[in-house]
């Protein structure tokens, strides 16, 4: 059991660095979202489902507490992130931000 | 015991990654760039409360996560009005 929490922290932290990576590496807005949010919206999953492994090994009513809640955390985390990441990208494109190297923006007239 | 402490080195390795995250919130050109710099570094935070929740051995730290998770998802939807164009 102790395997698996460990596996699924080191899963955890890759991708949550691959999200912090993406941010400073890509060049615009949108790409950021698209690197940023996916990455930590995953590596987010394992690092709160290793919590959970753990909560549910240690047992007894404090283990229990701990297992749920992280849980509703994450379908908390896994409802919200993706909602406020599309309107961010509904906002920066409403805002006039241009894709880098976009010719054409063919949602123009959506504006 | 050693299961506690590598909840808390993988907080630590979090944090480092929000320090990262903060030198996009500092440079970024637009305000738009620093608000997704500000929506990672939320979700950063809600996964290190819980880790700390664990590695601190206190419950109370997972619920805080869970109100801060609900908050920084409003505050994120009313940056994205902003930039929209106003709130009217």
């Amino acid at each position: 059991m102790n395997v698996l929490i460990y596996i699924f922290l080191a899963i955890g932290a890759v991708f949550n660095g691959l999200g912090a990576v993406a941010l400073i590496r890509f060049p615009d807005v949108y790409t950021r979202i698209h690197g940023a949010t996916k990455c930590t919206t995953f590596g987010s999953i394992f690092s709160i489902l290793a919590v959970v492994i753990y909560g549910f090994a240690r047992g007894g009513g404090e283990g229990g507490t701990l297992a749920v809640h992280a849980l509703l955390a994450l379908v908390f985390l896994l409802l919200t992130n993706p909602t406020g990441s599309h309107a961010l990208a509904r906002g920066a494109h409403q805002a006039g931000i241009k894709p880098f190297q976009a010719v054409v923006d063919r949602l123009e007239d959506k504006r | 015991m050693i299961v506690e402490l590598s909840f808390g080195v993988a907080a630590a390795v979090m944090l480092a990654f929000m320090c990262v995250s903060v030198l996009r919130l500092a440079i970024g050109p637009t305000a738009a760039d620093r608000a997704v710099a500000l929506d990672t570094i939320n979700t950063l935070v809600v996964t290190t409360m819980v880790l700390l929740g664990v590695a601190f051995g206190q419950v109370v730290l997972v619920d805080v996560a869970i109100v801060y998770a609900l908050l920084s998802f409003i505050a994120t939807l009313y940056i994205a009005r902003y930039l929209a164009g106003g709130l009217e």
